[in-house]
């Protein structure tokens, strides 16, 4: 091993494709749909569905056939060799949140749902559960229900219950959960599912949290309210209300044990998707930031405005140093993420760097499009161009999967060697 | 293929320099920044890790190991053990490595095996120079041509190590084509005056100087690189570099003590690492360290690939600049009123840590 930044080729050019889809099937929609929030990115779904579809079928089949030979699963990388799957999904996340991140967030494809199966599913439950991911026209949305009205970053205070109902072999689910990227789209507007999180025994605190699959036409199960929001708004941001669903004993990912242990395994088995999801919400801030900042940069030049690397500090003027800073800031979260990343890819535990990647890349894009909207002056305002949208968009990435305090809250106790009662 | 892992003899260096660093330079740094004296054994010691021989080519009793990826890793080390100490190691480089770039063959063979001796070699860089506004591209001393001779007037600061080297390697823009190279000066030559050691708010236990050039005459043979010259802009990228790592170690430094610190220190009946005012802070340290880190790994990693590395090396100082400064005033405040006390190592690092924006030309990877 020797240390290296080299992007592997294959990536490079898969990049490149996704670039063009960037370009054709968001850019030009980007205003639009953020003015008209609710209405669908059509013109994305629709290429982006038989390319996602088409994976998955063969994720699947390479699953059954697994399944059917040695058993090993079909996605661990072959020996010696390290994985590039998630830095090529990096990199794929990265390009698309710089085409819109609201229009990104709209992929027809398994997303934070499908991630949780993948972790804790069984063989047979990704088969069944996955399958409609991979087959027909129409396009297929999966989501994750974690947050609740009461629930925010203390997913430990949830109250959704699900209760086992031993006559007929099902789960019966009462609650309501908010702030759900793709809902509606899951559950009205296709045949997808929902992964909700829900107590099992309430007395029982973190033991007693186990995640569900609740499919699209359950009854009981019903879109509350849709967001309207400050950015991301061609994302669909769900709440769902949970009256006596009833889904089968076979829907729940994970032991249906409540282990009253200290560590409570199953919670953290399910905090342990975080691992992967914070390192692509980093990865899709930087493509907000990198946005941005490529624009500023264009504009800049166009009125005679060059970034000089290499002159001293006291040479440079106030925008050239707001620009260098911007770049600095964008460089340091995207290597910090690559680093998660690739962690991820060499099958290490990169809880600590996942969440130091997440909250660096919010907090810089977040600086970063501000800083954009500053320096374009009465352009940087104007809804003309995207540089407001940006700064309206880019500003979730500090919220959305650990608010920055909640990471930096993860950072602490990992640096410290704290637990949760150490570190409160 | 993408990775942060070292090489296995990265790693064995890293752990040596780990070692040199917590054995043999912490338990001097503070004794030596009051004295403003490093233990010439201490020196020594870090000299026979063997650094910056390994750096010369084989041909000449070197390793043929230039790399910016080593240098970075040691020079991060090192700078954990005690700045002044790391570029007191170091400042060899200044000229071995230039001249292992850029030297021709009679340079190269008459200067280079200097660098593989028991002891220290005696050749120290002089590129910075006095005044508020220092840059790099317009310098004020000068080399100027005629009947083959070159004449260097000017005055340079921040010179290490200038009253005990016997070589420097100057810098100057030639006076007719405007041109920065770099010279080999004998620090006995006619004309070159060594001024008192300046006394700098920190780097305290490094002795620099401030050094005129009068009228100070070579031949055309110690221009480096003769004809050619050098690449000066890749030179400054190497400084750059060097001393974003150098930040990093620094930093490093700080966090590791404040975090223990913290971890012991208790107010209201806890440790103060308990309370999220302090924790969350070491928390920003951590980060802001690692991200500095991998932009000045990157950095190295475009210079060994032998590609131009202005951006990244740029950025990473940049980076590391404001970093080092962030953190370690937040490690002097980690610790309250002993932060500020002297006999606690925190308001050291502060001290060498805010110099990192003039430190310009004081190590090289």
């Amino acid at each position: 091993m020797t240390i290296s930044f080299e992007i592997p080729e294959h990536i490079q050019q898969q990049s490149q494709l996704v670039r063009w889809i960037a370009e054709s099937t968001m850019r030009p929609y980007a205003r639009e749909l953020d003015e008209r929030e609710h209405e669908r990115p059509t013109a994305f779904v629709e290429q982006m569905w038989p390319i996602l579809r088409d994976q998955q079928k063969a994720t699947l089949d390479k699953l059954r056939q697994a399944e059917g030979g040695t058993g090993e699963s079909g996605d661990k990388p072959k020996s010696g060799r390290v994985s590039t799957r998630m830095l090529g999904l990096m990199m794929q996340v990265e390009m698309l949140s710089w085409g819109d991140t609201g229009i990104y967030l709209c992929l027809p494809s398994p997303a934070l749902g499908g991630a949780a199966i993948e972790a804790v599913g069984t063989t047979a439950q990704k088969l069944r559960l996955l399958q409609r991911f991979a087959e027909g026209d129409q396009p297929v949305w999966g989501a994750m229900a974690i947050t609740e009205p009461g629930a925010g970053s203390d997913n430990s205070a949830m109250s959704t219950t699900a209760v086992f109902d031993e006559e007929t072999n099902e789960w019966v689910i009462n609650g309501e959960k908010i702030f759900i990227t793709s809902g509606k789209l899951a559950l009205e507007e296709s045949n997808g599912l929902v992964i909700v999180w829900a107590t099992v025994n309430k007395a029982a605190g973190r033991a007693g949290i186990k995640s569900f699959v609740v499919e699209a036409g359950t009854p009981g199960v019903s879109i509350g309210k849709v967001e309207i929001k400050h950015g991301i708004r061609a994302s669909d941001t769900a709440s769902i209300v949970f009256n006596n669903a009833r889904i089968p004993a076979d829907n729940i990912l994970g032991s249906a044990e409540v282990q009253m242990s200290k560590d409570s395994k199953g919670f953290q088995g399910a905090m342990a998707t975080f691992d992967a999801s914070r390192p692509l919400v980093a990865a899709s801030a930087l493509g907000i930031g990198r946005a941005a900042l490529e624009f500023v940069k264009e504009k800049l030049a166009e009125n005679g405005v060059e970034i000089p690397y290499g002159v001293p500090y006291h040479k440079l003027t106030a925008i050239q140093r707001d620009v260098l800073e911007m770049e600095a800031q964008l460089r340091s979260a995207y290597l910090l993420t690559l680093r998660s990343i690739n962690m991820l890819d060499e099958g290490a535990h990169n809880s600590l760097e996942a969440s130091m990647a997440k909250l660096k890349a919010g907090r810089a894009v977040t600086f970063i499009a501000q800083k954009a909207v500053e320096l374009l002056g009465p352009m940087g305002y104007s809804r003309e161009w995207l540089a407001e949208k940006w700064m309206r968009d880019a500003k979730i990435n500090a919220i959305y999967e650990g608010t920055d305090q909640i990471n930096c809250l993860i950072v602490a106790r990992r640096i410290l060697g704290y637990s949760r009662n150490e570190l409160a | 293929m993408v990775s942060f892992t070292p090489t296995e003899d990265q790693q064995l260096l890293i752990s040596t320099i780990n070692r040199y660093a917590t054995n043999d330079v912490r338990k001097v740094a503070h004794e030596a920044d009051e004295s403003e004296l490093i233990p010439a054994n201490v020196i020594e010691t870090g000299w026979q890790m063997g650094l910056v021989p390994s750096a010369i080519p084989e041909e000449l009793g070197g390793l043929g190991e230039l790399s910016a990826m080593t240098g970075v890793l040691a020079a991060e080390e090192l700078a954990f053990g005690d700045l002044s100490v790391a570029l007191q190691v170091l400042s060899p480089a200044l000229m071995a490595y230039p001249v292992v770039l850029y030297g021709t063959a009679e340079q190269r063979e008459k200067l280079l095996p200097l660098f593989l001796e028991e002891a220290i070699t005696p050749a120290t860089a002089a590129l910075l120079e006095p005044g508020v506004f220092f840059d790099p591209y317009e310098l004020k001393t000068t080399a100027t041509t005629s009947g083959g001779t070159i004449q260097l007037n000017g005055v340079k600061a921040y010179v290490p190590l200038a009253e005990t080297a016997e070589w420097m390697l100057v810098y100057a823009k030639d006076s007719e084509s405007g041109r920065v190279d770099g010279y080999v000066v004998a620090r006995n030559a006619a004309g070159v005056m060594i001024e008192k050691r300046e006394a700098l708010m920190g780097l305290r236990a490094m002795p620099t100087y401030r050094v005129q050039f009068n009228g100070v005459t070579v031949d055309e043979t110690a221009r480096l690189g003769g004809a050619v010259g050098i690449d000066y802009a890749a030179i400054l990228n190497r400084q750059r570099v060097a001393l974003a790592a150098l930040a990093v170690g620094v930093g490093r430094a700080s966090f590791e003590y404040a975090r223990d610190y913290a971890k012991q220190r208790v107010q209201f009946g806890k440790p103060i690492a308990q309370n999220q005012a302090i924790a969350f802070m070491l928390a920003e340290m951590a980060v802001e360290i690692d991200g500095a880190r991998l932009m000045a790994w990157e950095a190295a990693w475009k210079l060994d690939k032998g590609e131009d590395a202005t951006r990244e090396a740029y950025l990473a100082k940049q980076y590391a600049d404001q970093m080092v400064v962030k953190v370690t005033d937040s490690g002097v405040q980690t610790l309250g009123g002993y932060g500020f006390i002297r006999e606690y190592p925190a308001e050291r690092w502060l001290r060498n840590g805010r110099g990192f924006t003039t430190f310009d030309g004081l190590a090289i990877v």
